[in-house]
């Protein structure tokens, strides 16, 4: 008897299904689904949006699922294209953007969309840097730009203070965190045993990706990749090199810790073990939850000995890619296309940084934002944005168009783990990223050339 | 000198026994600390009563990176009943086609069961995902549980079992008129419960504990198994609230060592007759 | 061993033993001709394009440094772990085979262990070895010694070389046990009679004839450090820092799932069951009984 009310139980989930096929049953309603990957508070806001979405007309109804990590969404989307069940849309992370170019007919691609259903949709209300990133050769966009953010310097004034250094003045260059790290660790860090003078979260995005952007540095031939699939990496040059070993030897001093990949570094920050950390704009969140401390934010800085005025920095995230289906109908793209001229409207884009971190990709959105006084209530959040367009957007600074970049950024991960380990210095440990990294970026040119 | 090495023996075991419980005791005692003196590293042996609301929490609120426990924890109860149960039906059942029928192929059915044995879940992990999607029965129960439900071992065992049942018996089963059926159901069964029992356990405990596989087919947070839960409740990207994933790490521990605890006469003696 | 008595008919036989047989079909033969036939194609992640290129995919793997030193890598993970685990229940077990008090209740509590998941076990000693929140990693920092196996690559292989032995100790401890049960009274009696001692008998007496319980348990314990593992690493190190606690299977996870390569990973599938079948002929020869595959 209870073992058969739990197998009901795990019945009743499994019933659940993926993918709900247009059922033209019941009313006249068009269902869409979309698999994203906002998991927690950010998921709550995709929630929101999907009952504002579904409220706000009566011929479409969108279904939202979450479907876990950004690799677990974009795999999931892959192996349902393959058994013809993919959802209408995919929340794909902006390094898997290279490996959705290449799905060919699996997607149908924003401007295509606009164009076959008519739908308006501004695409020169994007702002360029968030719009650059996810664009063709050729200006047109082949995902809608979705959540975006942007790295940041997070700070703990309570720590500067008490390192005797001015709360309201962050560094500025990397001259300026090497000798503030000198004196946080001296004067702060040294309290505790827990206690770093500076962390960074996403090294390769951060300390690499938007490093060689701000800097104009290529991290790829070929426009760092947009210009073809021939792309070589270029990271072991002379401005990445000088990145790396300064990180590298900071670590040796003891001024800068290592806390791990990705986001797993986030927490040093807001628990007051860092007093500086570089972290995704989109943590601002957790940041404002957690933080017992006064915090500020800043733009990441630069070395003036390899450029004087930085660019721009660019965008992480992702972006909504249109799947395609077996008997997938004109009606069901057209509402595909309605849902995201929904997302582009000031209020909701607004509303959306508001409540994420995320910055808007409009710029009606970012003035929708300020004008409803948001950015005066929360200082420092406007920084993001700011951080987007400040310099030149050159092709360097666009973003990065290669193919398995999850991968290269592992391999780099790899190698910076084996130099903090004193197993190699910042030269060789770029030199191998670049050779094994190319490997990689090959095997991708052979499989979609085919 | 019998004393001496006696004392030796009872400090080798206690070790043995602490190198054990302590961990577990730990998260335990943990568990009911808050977030914040875990972060802090104030890990403790002494449970604090007023933190056991934790387990109230976890079993009824989602926490961050997973749903609410007690949606897990039948997840993974339904998952271990599915493969335990299933498994030892289709063996049997094909257990009892192999040892007491001569049928076309007889021999060719039983080395495909039998290769097998060489082809576990983690050395075909892409491939099956593969089928699995041409399938379509990603992220659904049947795709968590059937694909485990093949079992060469258990089949094997089943056989064994079988061909040592004395022919005295099978005699008079046909002496009664007893058909082939009737027969497995009324003398078969009944003479390899003990192996039943034994089975059951360490099939439960096999089902509950797979990671790979869950990782693997259920994307759908719906379908994460407890094992699941915790692993993405400590790779999240917020804060991971320690005593909570200690709390779940209890709660996973509890269904399975009580299984084994509760059927350990027939469970030791099923595995190392079983697995030999 | 056959059987005499047989009942007739080939309708129900096979009815019986199909539902087995279609399961295998489709969940190990085909995906494992799936493998080998990926092994020798360059696909994208899609499926859209594929392209026979015979064994080039073996041929990248084996030209790679770095798979060769991972295929190294899991070699001595397996042996570490099985030697630690092996050895662990060998004592306990001699321990508890011991006519002395409580003796039921230390086995009890030796066995429970056999139901902690993997997964779990590498829970327990994060929270025991981590360096920032775990009880020991911690107090290794406090007192000087400088701990962090995130950044440091042998402190990360002990880590989970520990993390697997551990949860691998009480299946060994139950089967020394039932091997030491099985050893005749007499031959016992008979070597003390003999003046036997300690380690001495041990290692004359007792040692040999639980030889058939070693090796069966060393091939038990390699099959599972090399594949039962992954849920203990993945969670703990996920393979890092660097490469340093990548094993076979975290490997062919990350690069098949995680990168979608299907080629090179079908190509490590391919690999592994070789590896597997090895082990299993090995098991074979000397021992003439079958894996406890499950």
């Amino acid at each position: 008897m209870h073992r058969r009310t739990l197998l009901t139980g795990a019945g009743a989930l499994a019933v659940a299904p993926a993918v709900v096929p247009a059922a033209r049953a019941q009313g006249a309603k068009t269902k869409i689904v979309f698999w994203h990957a906002m998991g927690g508070a950010n998921g709550d806001q995709i929630n929101r949006i999907t009952q504002q979405f579904n409220a706000s007309q009566n011929t479409v109804e969108l279904q939202s699922i979450f479907k876990g990590s950004y690799p677990d969404t974009m795999n999931a989307g892959i192996a349902a294209w393959r058994a013809g069940q993919a959802p209408h849309i995919v929340q794909v992370f902006d390094v898997g953007t290279g490996s959705m170019l290449a799905a060919g007919p699996a997607v149908k691609q924003a401007w295509q969309l606009v164009k076959d259903t008519g739908v308006k949709i501004d695409f020169g209300a994007y702002i360029p840097s968030v719009k650059a990133y996810y664009s063709l050769a050729d200006g047109r966009l082949p995902s809608m730009p979705f959540n975006s953010s942007t790295p940041v310097m997070w700070y703990n004034k309570d720590a500067f203070e008490a390192a005797g250094l001015d709360p309201e003045k962050p560094p500025a260059t990397w001259q300026e965190v090497v000798s503030m790290a000198r004196t946080l660790k001296d004067k702060w860090a040294s309290k505790s045993q827990d206690r770093m003078a500076v962390t960074t979260s996403w090294f390769t995005w951060i300390q690499l990706e938007n490093f060689s952007a701000e800097h104009n540095l290529p991290f790829a031939s070929e426009d760092d990749g947009y210009k073809g699939l021939g792309a070589v990496l270029e990271i072991n040059n002379a401005g990445q090199v000088k990145q790396m070993q300064r990180l590298l030897d900071m670590a040796k001093e003891g001024t800068f810790k290592y806390g791990g990949r990705d986001a797993l570094p986030d927490p040093l920050f807001f628990t007051d073990k860092a007093a500086i950390s570089f972290g995704s704009s989109a943590g601002r969140g957790d940041i404002v939850r957690n933080a017992k401390f006064k915090f500020g934010v800043a733009e990441l800085p630069y070395d003036p000995t390899i450029i004087k005025a930085p660019n721009n920095t660019i965008v992480g995230g992702a972006s909504l890619w249109t799947m395609t289906a077996p008997h997938r109908t004109e009606a069901e793209y057209k509402a595909v296309a309605e849902f995201y001229r929904f997302l582009g409207t000031p209020e909701q884009d607004a509303l959306w940084a508001e409540n994420t971190g995320y910055v808007p990709v409009t710029f009606a959105g970012f003035k929708f934002a300020e004008k409803g006084g948001y950015y005066t209530k929360n200082p420092g959040a406007d920084m993001a944005s700011k951080s987007l367009v400040r310099g030149h957007l050159t092709v360097n600074s666009k973003g990065l168009r290669l193919g398995r970049l999850p991968e290269i950024r592992n391999i780099i991960y790899e190698e910076i783990e084996k130099a903090l380990q004193g197993q190699q210095n910042a030269k060789q440990a770029m030199d191998n990223a670049v050779k094994r990294g190319n490997v990689v970026l090959r095997g991708f040119q052979r499989s979609v050339q085919g | 000198m019998k004393g001496r090495t006696d004392w030796a023996a009872h400090i080798v075991l206690c070790i043995g026994v602490a190198a054990f419980l302590l961990p577990i005791w730990l998260v335990f005692a943990s568990s009911t600390l808050s977030a914040a003196a875990v972060q802090r590293g104030e890990l403790t042996f002494i449970p604090r009563l007023s933190g056991f609301g934790v387990y109230y929490r976890v079993l009824t609120e989602p926490s961050a990176g997973t749903g609410p426990a007690w949606r897990m924890l039948m997840v993974s109860a339904s998952m271990a009943l599915a493969i335990a149960v299933g498994k030892i039906v289709i063996s049997v059942l094909s257990a009892y086609a192999i040892a007491f029928f001569r049928f076309p192929f007889r021999l060719t059915a039983f080395w495909i069961i039998f290769i097998t044995l060489m082809l576990p879940v983690e050395v075909r992990i892409i491939p099956t995902y593969m089928v699995m999607s041409e399938l379509g029965i990603i992220n659904t129960f049947t795709g968590l549980t059937v694909p485990l439900i093949a079992s060469a071992t258990a089949t094997l065992l089943f056989r064994q079992t079988f061909l040592a049942v004395p022919d005295e018996l099978f005699e008079a089963a046909r002496m009664d008129g007893a058909g082939p059926l009737r027969f497995l159901w009324d003398i078969l069964l009944p003479v390899s419960s003990a192996n039943i029992a034994a089975l059951f356990v360490i099939l439960f405990v096999y089902g509950w504990n797979q990671y790979l596989w869950p990782l693997l087919v259920a994307t759908n947070p719906k379908l994460d198994t407890v094992v699941i839960g915790i692993v993405k409740m400590i790779s999240t990207e917020s804060l991971t609230q320690w005593n909570r994933v200690m709390a779940t790490a209890v709660l996973a521990l509890a269904p399975p060592i009580v299984v084994v605890l509760a059927m350990q006469r027939w469970f030791v003696k099923g595995l190392t007759e079983g697995e030999k | 061993m056959e059987r005499r008595t047989i009942f007739s008919g080939w309708l129900l036989p096979v009815l019986l033993v199909l539902p087995q047989l279609a399961l295998t079909i489709v969940f190990f033969l085909w995906p494992a001709g799936q493998a080998m036939w990926s092994s020798t194609t360059l696909t994208d992640p899609f499926g859209l394009r594929s392209r026979f290129v015979g064994l080039a995919n073996f041929r990248h793997l084996f030209a790679d440094p770095l798979y060769v030193a991972t295929i190294w890598r899991t070699v001595e993970f397996c042996a570490a772990v099985s030697t630690l685990a092996i050895a662990a229940g060998m004592v306990l077990a001699i321990a508890a085979d011991r006519e002395i008090r409580f003796r039921g209740l230390y086995r009890v509590l030796l066995i429970w262990p056999y139901a902690i998941a993997p997964a779990i076990a590498a829970i327990l000693w994060i929270l025991l070895l981590h360096p920032q929140i775990g009880l020991i990693g911690r107090w290794l920092n406090s007192i000087g010694i400088p701990w962090d196996y995130q950044l440091n690559g042998p402190e990360a292989m002990l880590v989970v070389v520990l993390a697997s032995s551990w949860k691998q100790v009480s299946y060994n401890f139950i089967f020394f046990l039932a091997g030491l049960q099985s050893i005749p009274k007499a031959v016992m009696e008979a070597a003390r009679m003999d003046g036997a001692k300690g380690f001495f008998r041990f290692r004359t007496v007792t040692l040999p004839l639980l030889m058939p319980t070693v090796f069966f348990l060393l091939v038990v314990n390699l099959v599972y450090a090399a594949f039962d593992t992954f849920g203990t690493i993945w969670a703990m190190t996920s393979g890092g820092p660097g490469k340093s606690t990548e094993t076979l299977v975290i490997k062919v996870y990350r690069d098949g799932i995680v990168n979608q390569d299907i080629g090179s990973s079908s190509a490590q599938s391919v690999v592994l069951m070789g590896g597997i079948i090895l082990l299993t002929i090995l098991q074979f020869r000397f021992l003439g009984r079958r894996s406890g595959g499950q």
